[in-house]
């Protein structure tokens, strides 16, 4: 990983003194353990502020939204495929970025080794296959796999699909993955227990609203939740917005998000909204035989129509 | 403890349309219940929260003057889902007014002054307010020379029109009427923008003279180098702002520019103190 | 003041007899994190723990309020007319309350306790509640309590400050609304030799805090030239605008007003707001004074480090709890801010001086 940082901030400084672009994003260390900050740097001098580890984990196409500037960006997998929806949708365009492709590994899960652990992390260091991380009273090491982000574990995209640069060679696809195992067993269960899965999914949601801002795929000017010519939501805290919110906001997800998991990763009450974006990646691609962000020549499945479309819906 | 969320209830008295082009109503309430008014005792320059039950509030300029009894007369724009939902009332129909709100125009520092009024298009609702104080046969004394510059897009839009023919028929206040355009041949007043007209008729400014400026952003924006050039100092120009308001009274923290909270330390303020703060409205 | 010892035996079986007077609220731990909830008659606070993720301002401060009730429907005689919505303010307690969240509520008084006007569901509601904070020992290395006015042994806003000796707590009674619990408890063992041993504990919990920010120029800093500093892009370029921050802050407090109907009858609600949310400041028109991320970032910045300072001249609105900085999505850290705004120079005071 330290490798990683290096290489980084070579390319940034080469990128920016040579004036291909005119600002670089990445992240910046952060000032808690397992925390990076997204940063933007403009002057060859500041690229040494770039770093690069497992905590990686936020989506920084979610900063390329409407942007004019010339750019460069670190994308992994998952973020590379929402810079192809992005260019697709209109929100930036091709030549204004030069992608520098990050095969990833993995990003680890805080919120699962807070869980392994006891007393307050001090401090997390990490080699390629593992994680020390250090309280007051303890140091424990522990196995990088077993604390992956839950889609790092099931991702099936570690290498990027677009690239003007690749910070270093590819690494291998995991295979033989199965992505819908956990939502297989919710869409067998009763509707009863299903509702109460959801309820007590949702329950904890604050309405901060840090999923939507977090992802990529949600930069309308106006958020359906914040229209009021009609209000579509109540602001309160009702279960029955809460869940409108979350549910609406997954369909509208559908056939474009790659699980980037940075959704989960943003929320400060650890709510698993996966289960629901992933039902609806589910649905896609066993509809439509689609997968989000692999190619600038295709539009998303839920953008187009065609004639053999699945109707079984239409009863 | 009063709680000052709770509206008073009022009746819609009567509606009317000021404005051809219909986006613009006179709404006058009454209040249901006895002592209320009393209650409401406003000064001109201050704000009312128009309150719809299922529908929301709204920060509305009072129209109406403290010296005028029995009701208070709002003039609204259509413009979102309450004002839309306002307009579309009647008379007859029950609603909730909060207030008053806000500092009012400095009555007390303005005493004894030579006054210049400038008002554009539908932010000459205060200023209405302020000119039927002034005009009062009680207050008219109280105060030096009374100029007004007033401009709307055209004849149709001016608002109150009835009452700027009597005023500018009237020797104790110098109204300037005028409108950005007009193809009536018998139109009797200026024709031209806000800032020209203030440029060609108002008084200079000084030591003695403030002037009270009302209007859009374009129109303070163009006028505000106007008012300089006249001799008005910037603790002399006094302006009302406008912000997205929902307490109205100081505490949601919505309305605020810098320390300032626009609905309780205005919306009146001079020039000079708007300048100290970060211009965000 | 009586500084009493509660022996730990005589812990639950206080608690017990007082919630007959009062609804007790304290931290119980669900799933991985403990939150204030109301505690059942015999149900004790969960206090091994720093702190909980969210503060207890929602005790006093609902995210969710109703606040009037109206009834539609013409057919009725008060139809239309807005109505204050029925309350309980019976008497309560908020055992385990951190000195940083009961500080916190004194300044979010300020907000809603002004000299002319009262919001009266947060005061009566303030007013009812009874405060027993619990003094930290073992604060977190993101406390930053003692350069933000307060301290792991802060008295202000409490009614009864507890520490715990292992065997058995040492509550210091401040209050008359102190004492009446201590009396409900049945905890009347007073100790006052065990002064020195609380103080000594206080010492020893300072000592350990870690992490601090510095304040002293915010006063003298000129507002417009810290509002144009030019280090606010760098702040602002990975805030996610989310409610994160604002909503975790016990010192936050800004709201907002909605109807909601249901059929022929509805209520207004007071729910929390954020000026994170860029529709905030939006006017019915479109026109949005702050409608760039910079610009909202810098404001809630600014209201806490230097607004507040310049209304209210009683320091800072920040208790140093930590909460925004271990739980920012994106780890914008208050502390860094504070420093960049402490130390900042305006451009053309450095060219005087050079």
């Amino acid at each position: 990983m330290s490798e990683y940082t290096e290489k980084m901030r070579q390319i940034a400084g080469r990128l920016l003194k040579d004036c291909t672009v005119e600002m670089v994003i990445g992240f910046r260390k952060g000032t808690m353990p397992m925390m990076n900050e997204p940063c933007f740097v403009t002057a060859p001098e500041d690229a040494d502020s770039l770093v690069w580890d497992s905590n990686c984990g936020i989506n920084l196409a979610n900063y390329l939204t409407n942007r004019k500037e010339k750019i460069a960006v670190f994308a992994k997998g998952c973020d590379s495929r929402n810079i192809v929806n992005h260019i697709v949708e209109n929100k930036i365009q091709r030549d204004q970025l030069h992608i520098i492709g990050v095969p990833c590994t993995g990003m680890i899960d805080k919120r699962k080794i807070h869980g392994m652990v006891d007393g307050e992390i001090l401090e997390v260091t990490e080699t390629e296959e593992t994680v020390k991380v250090r309280t007051a009273d303890a140091e424990t090491l522990l196995d990088k796999k077993e604390v992956l982000q839950n889609n790092c574990a099931l991702c099936i995209h570690r290498n990027p699909v677009i690239s003007d640069e690749m910070l270093a060679d590819p690494v291998e696809e995991q295979t033989d993955i199965d992505r819908y195992a956990d939502v297989r067993k919710i869409e067998e269960m009763g509707d009863e227990e299903k509702w109460q899965l959801f309820e007590d999914l949702l329950a904890p949601c604050i309405r901060c609203y840090a999923c939507r801002n977090a992802c990529p795929l949600c930069y309308c000017p106006t958020c359906f939740v914040d229209e009021s010519k009609p209000q579509w939501v109540g602001k309160g805290q009702d279960p029955i917005d809460i869940r409108t919110f979350h549910f609406l906001r997954a369909y509208h997800c559908a056939g474009r998000c790659t699980d980037c998991g940075a959704c989960q990763r943003a929320c400060p009450v650890g709510i698993d909204m996966r289960l629901l974006t992933r039902k609806l990646e589910k649905d896609c691609q066993e509809q439509f035989g689609w997968e989000a962000g692999l190619s600038l020549d295709s539009r998303p499945a839920l953008d187009v129509y065609q004639t053999n479309d699945p109707e079984a819906f239409i009863k | 403890m009063q709680n000052p969320y709770i509206p008073y209830p009022v009746r819609i008295d009567d509606i009317t349309v000021e404005a051809e082009d219909k986006s613009l109503k006179t709404f006058k309430f009454v209040f249901l219940s006895d002592g209320d008014e009393e209650k409401f005792a406003y000064r001109a320059g201050q704000f009312a929260e128009l309150s719809i039950p299922g529908k929301g509030e709204i920060p509305i300029g009072i129209a109406s003057s403290p010296v005028e009894k029995g009701f208070v007369k709002f003039t609204v724009n259509r413009a979102g889902v309450v004002t839309t939902h306002l307009h579309n009332m009647r008379a007859g129909d029950l609603m909730g007014l909060r207030g008053p709100l806000g500092n009012c125009y400095p009555w007390d520092l303005l005493e004894g002054k030579n006054i210049l009024i400038v008002g554009g298009g539908f932010a000459f609702t205060t200023l209405r307010s302020s000119i039927v104080y002034m005009l009062d046969p009680a207050n008219r004394s109280k105060f030096g020379n009374i100029d007004v510059v007033y401009g709307a897009r055209s004849p149709g839009m001016l608002l109150y029109k009835d009452e700027l023919v009597e005023w500018e028929k009237r020797d104790d206040i110098n109204m300037h009427i005028t409108v950005d355009g007009t193809d009536d041949p018998d139109w009797k007043y200026n024709v031209g923008f806000v800032p020209p007209i203030t440029e060609q008729k108002a008084p200079p400014g000084g030591p003695d003279t403030y002037a009270i400026v009302c209007g859009p952003p374009i129109m303070i924006k163009f006028t505000q180098p106007v008012l300089e050039k006249l001799g008005y100092a910037h603790d002399h120009i006094i302006m009302s702002l406008e912000n997205r308001m929902k307490c109205g009274f100081g505490m949601c923290g919505r309305c605020g520019i810098g320390k300032e909270l626009v609905c309780k330390d205005g919306p009146v303020f001079t020039l000079d103190q708007i300048n100290q703060t970060p211009r965000e409205y | 003041m009586t500084l009493l010892t509660i022996d730990k035996q005589n812990w639950t079986k206080g608690l017990t007899a007082a919630a007959d007077q009062y609804q007790l609220f304290g931290p119980v731990k669900d799933k991985d994190q403990h939150q204030f909830k109301a505690l059942t008659k015999g149900q004790v606070p969960d206090l091994d723990l720093v702190n909980t993720r969210l503060s207890p301002k929602d005790l006093i401060f609902p995210q969710s309020e109703t606040i009037i009730e109206y009834s539609l429907d013409e057919s009725q005689a008060d139809h239309h007319i807005m109505k204050e919505a029925a309350k309980d303010y019976s008497p309560r307690a908020v055992v385990g309350i951190r000195p940083c969240d009961a500080k916190a509520v004194q300044l979010v008084k300020l907000n809603f306790d002004a000299p002319d006007v009262k919001d009266p569901y947060w005061l009566q509601a303030y007013e009812a509640t009874t405060f027993i904070g619990m003094a930290c020992d073992a604060p977190l290395s993101t406390c930053f309590c003692t350069s933000a006015g307060c301290g792991p042994y802060n008295a202000e806003g409490l009614d009864i400050l507890m520490m715990d000796q292992g065997e058995n707590y040492l509550a210091k009674v401040l209050t008359d609304k102190g004492q009446a619990f201590a009396d409900a408890a049945g905890w009347n063992q007073a100790t006052p030799e065990a002064a020195d041993a609380f103080m000594a504990a206080k010492d020893a919990a300072e000592a350990k805090i870690v992490s601090t920010i510095s304040t002293d120029n915010l006063v003298d800093t000129d507002l417009l030239e810290l509002h144009g500093a030019s280090f606010w892009d760098d702040v602002a370029f990975a805030c996610l605008n989310c409610g994160t921050c604002t909503f975790s802050c016990p010192t936050c407090w800004c709201f907002d007003l909605q109807d909601e109907v249901h059929g022929k009858s509805g209520v207004r609600m007071k729910n929390w707001d954020s000026c994170m949310f860029p529709i905030f400041t939006v006017h019915t028109t479109g026109h949005n004074p702050r409608e760039t991320k910079t610009q909202r970032v810098r404001q809630r910045f600014m209201h806490k480090l230097k607004y507040f300072v310049d209304k209210y001249q009683t320091g800072i609105m920040c208790v140093g709890c930590g909460r925004c900085v271990r739980q920012c999505p994106v780890n914008i850290d208050i502390r860094r801010v504070c420093a960049l705004m402490n130390s900042f120079k305006p451009a053309d005071a450095c060219a005087a001086q050079g």
